[in-house]
């Protein structure tokens, strides 16, 4: 009696269809894991303590310029652990304008305060050092993001991880090196003023005046490959940054043949301050500084209004490009550390790829043979189960969007192994009874009926490691997780359901039935 | 029709005495290689930089050494790998910055002669605190999967059953581990991979012995059987299943040994090793351990009868 025969061959009917869509073109459906195709696998930290610190130091500097605006003289003004800043001003009697100017800084808590002394702390509220934090990690995946696109790598994925860190994976790229460089730069573009007062000998020696510091410019001598260090005294208020850019290109340098430059403008905004600046500073020195290096320090000579510069540096046309890039993109908030990196080429995955096709496809062979040769036409009835399981499980990978990787192959050989228990199970049960004298119709039906409790445990359990092992691995582990569990539902379904329906049509709809071929 | 076994009737739980001293010699072997010699965890788990390298013209391990040592990594660990021109080289955390590793020894490697021409195939870098954080993941994904199976035998059969599962599984850990300690292979990402699996496959076992007992007794078949035959019972009914299964397995496992390529042998050994250890245990640890469990919880209960009414208590024996 075929229950509902119509019906469970329609399902299996869809399955096959909907699989068979969901692969079709092969090419395209399943992507490949980086260990197969090559490619950077990252992880890298943001430094979201380094993006509050230099946003306390930023507002320290603010501050510093609205007291010096109201003409409020200061003695000292230092930062105190990662978001507070102290400062004592030069005589008590500004005390209360001070604390005027330190009211419109909304984001900083006053405390300490000691009139007598005139000192007092400005300390960064806690919201505001999470949210910058959060910030830090957002804007740098954009920025990530950004360069990334503009180096041109097909599908990349650059995504967020956990609180503070970000996952990057290019598949394809040929020059890691380089790559890394350019996602790991922070990029950080700033125009400050030469101090000219102070003797620089005297600064590097540790003499600095508390609103300045000593910059270096490194310069390499192409012949000798030998590198110099010139030491700079700039102002740490930085007039303008790289945020103010709208573009950045290469241009050959035309002062010096074999070098090239990097020609930026200026937003609108931008474009006003620059002017404003060299206006009022001409004579003067205005330093380029990228990611705490000097470039250059051009004497001002007059006014320039049109909102353009050139950035020189004796850089070569891929270094050129490079700084081009990230200063098109922006700086990142905070500096990034690489924590964990895995770089495979494509020859290695090449490799992988033919050596896991060959080992799925004997591994195969070797079951679908023994399950032939040992259960003959039931055997059969369970290898076409196992194709169908395979189809089923590429099927789902493709839908979900999954990854195949490596151990993912694995995963997929073992399923082969693995999934024929269901089915061994199952022809072992229905032997059994056929040896207590069940006619050939009950002892399939007590076969698969009494088999199925047993099946379901197995597989639960089994599906409850891969789930931990999912939830637990990075990718190529997850990749395998993926495959063993899918591969283990997948196989329910074609070992349980579908060649129970073969052993329907096959057996049930004769009128009688003489022997089972098991 | 081929048939492995016609009617089995082994007296496996009978002889488990025997099986107890194989295991007992077995696990001491296991755990006096992991204590003397210890795992060797790769980078995975230490931290460190793992580079790849596959030479033009097979060379010898000492002109590798001698090409690392120009840039001071001479005491960088060398390995073959699957092939004579293939190398793998550890250089562990701190020795240098690790962010330049590939472009280093690619560097070091093509200025000496006596090599040919090098290709990195492989760079893999794990900081400290990624290591750090894998190994404490390692260890709770594996207390989370032995977890998980004891809570699940024993909301399914019993508490005996989840903790003499359990004790299996571990000793599978124990073995698996042990044959990497005495093979000298690292202990990485994709072997935990493959010691997950094979608690999830030697658990597998384990419940299709104890659901063909618990169905026994539901049918009434274990009347005027003692515990310990109705156990022997189920385990000789579920041998061809048990013994096929773990051959299938076990073929599967082996192809990738051999086929899979050098990148996941270890992987590969965890699973061969694993579904013999695996399948030997769900008889000779899980079965008879919760047999000899059964046994001495029924002494006591005999015992204690036996103080408060003595007469009856012999009879029942």
């Amino acid at each position: 009696m075929p229950r509902n025969l119509k019906t469970r061959a329609a399902i299996v009917l869809i399955v096959l269809v909907a699989s068979i869509w969901y692969l079709y073109p092969p090419k395209r459906s399943i992507s490949l894991g980086l260990d197969l195709q090559g490619g950077i696998h990252l992880v890298l930290g943001v430094e979201t303590d380094k993006h509050v610190a230099s946003q306390t130091d930023r507002a320290a500097e603010d501050f510093r310029a609205a007291l010096d605006r109201r003409g409020i003289a200061v003695k000292s003004l230092v930062r105190e652990g990662l978001r507070a800043f102290t400062v004592e001003l030069a005589s008590p009697q500004s005390w209360n304008d001070a604390l005027t100017v330190a009211g419109e800084f909304q984001t900083f808590d006053r405390g300490r305060e000691d009139q007598g002394a005139g000192r007092f702390t400005l300390t960064m509220s806690e919201r505001e050092a999470l949210r910058l934090r959060d910030d830090a990690v957002r804007q740098g995946l954009e920025t990530i993001r950004n360069r990334v696109d503009q180096f041109g790598v097909a599908e990349p994925t650059i995504t967020r991880q956990g609180e503070d860190r970000i996952l990057i994976q290019l598949p394809g790229v040929q020059d890691p090196e380089r790559a890394k460089a350019l996602i790991g730069k922070t990029a950080l573009l700033e125009f400050k003023l030469v101090n000219e007062n102070v003797d620089v000998q005297a600064a590097v020696q540790g003499r600095v005046p508390e609103d300045s510091e000593v910059v270096y410019q490194r310069r390499v001598d192409r012949e000798t490959k030998e590198e110099r260090r010139i030491p700079y005294v700039v102002y740490k208020r930085a007039l303008l940054t790289g945020a103010e850019l709208t573009r950045a290109d290469v241009q050959a340098d035309p002062n010096s043949s074999g070098n090239w430059q990097v020609a930026i403008e200026f937003t609108p905004n931008g474009t006003r301050i620059f002017g404003e600046i060299t206006e009022q500073n001409v004579g003067r020195h205005l330093a380029v500084i990228l990611d705490g290096n000097l470039q250059l320090a051009p004497r001002i000579n007059e006014r320039i209004p049109g909102g353009k510069a050139v950035i020189t540096g004796q850089y070569t046309i891929d270094e050129a490009r490079d700084t081009a890039i990230v200063l098109r993109a922006g700086a990142l908030p905070a500096p990034v550390t690489i924590l964990e990196e895995r770089t495979v080429g494509p020859s290695l995955g090449a490799d992988s790829i033919r050596q896991g096709m060959i080992a799925i496809v004997a591994s195969a062979l070797i079951v679908f043979v023994f399950m032939l040769v040992y259960y003959r036409l039931s055997g059969l009835i369970a290898d076409v189960g196992l194709v169908l399981n395979l189809v089923i499980l590429l099927a789902c990978m493709a839908a979900f969007g999954a990854t195949l990787t490596l151990p993912g192959i694995a995963g997929i050989a073992l399923t082969i192994g693995m999934a024929v228990d269901t089915n061994i199970l199952i022809f072992e049960r229905i032997r059994e009874e056929l040896k207590v004298g069940k006619t050939p119709r009950s002892a399939i039906d007590a076969g698969f009926h009494r088999a199925l409790r047993t099946i379901i445990d197995t597989h639960l359990t089994v599906m409850v490691t891969a789930a931990i092992l999912y939830n637990f691995g990075t990718g190529p582990v997850k990749g395998f997780a993926v495959s063993l569990f899918v591969g283990l539902a997948a196989s329910l379904f074609t070992a349980y359901f579908f060649t129970r329906l073969l052993f329907d049509v096959i057996y049930m709809g004769r009128r009688k039935v003489e022997a089972v071929s098991i | 029709m081929i048939q492995v076994f016609r009617n089995p009737s082994y007296r496996f739980i009978e002889n488990r005495k025997w099986a107890y001293l194989l295991s007992a010699v077995v696990l001491a072997v296991c755990l006096g290689s992991l204590v003397t010699q210890g795992l060797r965890y790769d980078i995975d788990f230490t931290g460190g930089t793992l580079v790849q390298v596959r030479f033009d013209t097979a060379p010898s391990v000492a002109d590798v050494r001698r090409g690392l040592a120009r840039t001071g990594l001479g005491d960088a660990v060398i390995q073959e790998f699957g092939e004579a021109r293939e190398f793998i080289i550890r250089v562990p955390l701190g020795a240098a910055s690790s962010e330049e590793m590939g472009k280093r020894v690619e560097a070091a490697l093509a200025q000496e002669p006596a090599l040919g021409k090098v290709e990195v195939r492989r760079v893999e870098f794990v900081g400290p605190q990624v290591g750090r954080e894998l190994q404490q993941q390692a260890l709770y994904a594996v207390l989370a999967g032995l977890g998980g199976i004891l809570l699940y035998i024993a909301i399914r059969f019993d508490i005996k059953g989840g903790v003499a599962a359990v004790a299996a599984v571990f000793h599978d850990v124990v073995v698996v581990l042990g044959a990497l300690s005495l093979t000298h292979r690292e202990f990485s990402l994709p072997v935990l991979a493959g010691i997950l699996t094979i608690i999830g496959y030697s658990v597998n076992d384990t419940i299709v012995a104890y659901d063909r007992l618990r169905e026994n007794r539901g049918k009434g078949m274990v009347k005027g059987k003692t515990f310990a035959q109705a156990m022997n019972d189920a385990v000789n009914q579920t041998l061809s299943r048990t013994v096929l299964t773990a051959v299938t397995t076990f073929f599967s496992a082996g192809v990738l040994f051999a086929f899979g390529g050098r990148t996941l042998e270890d992987f590969a050994f965890v699973l061969v090793v694993g579904v013999v250890t695996g399948t030997y245990s769900t008889i000779y640890i899980a079965a008879a351990l919760v047999v000899d469990w059964t046994r001495y919880v029924e002494g006591r209960v005999r015992a204690k009868k036996a103080l408060v009414k003595p007469r009856e208590a012999r009879k029942i024996t």
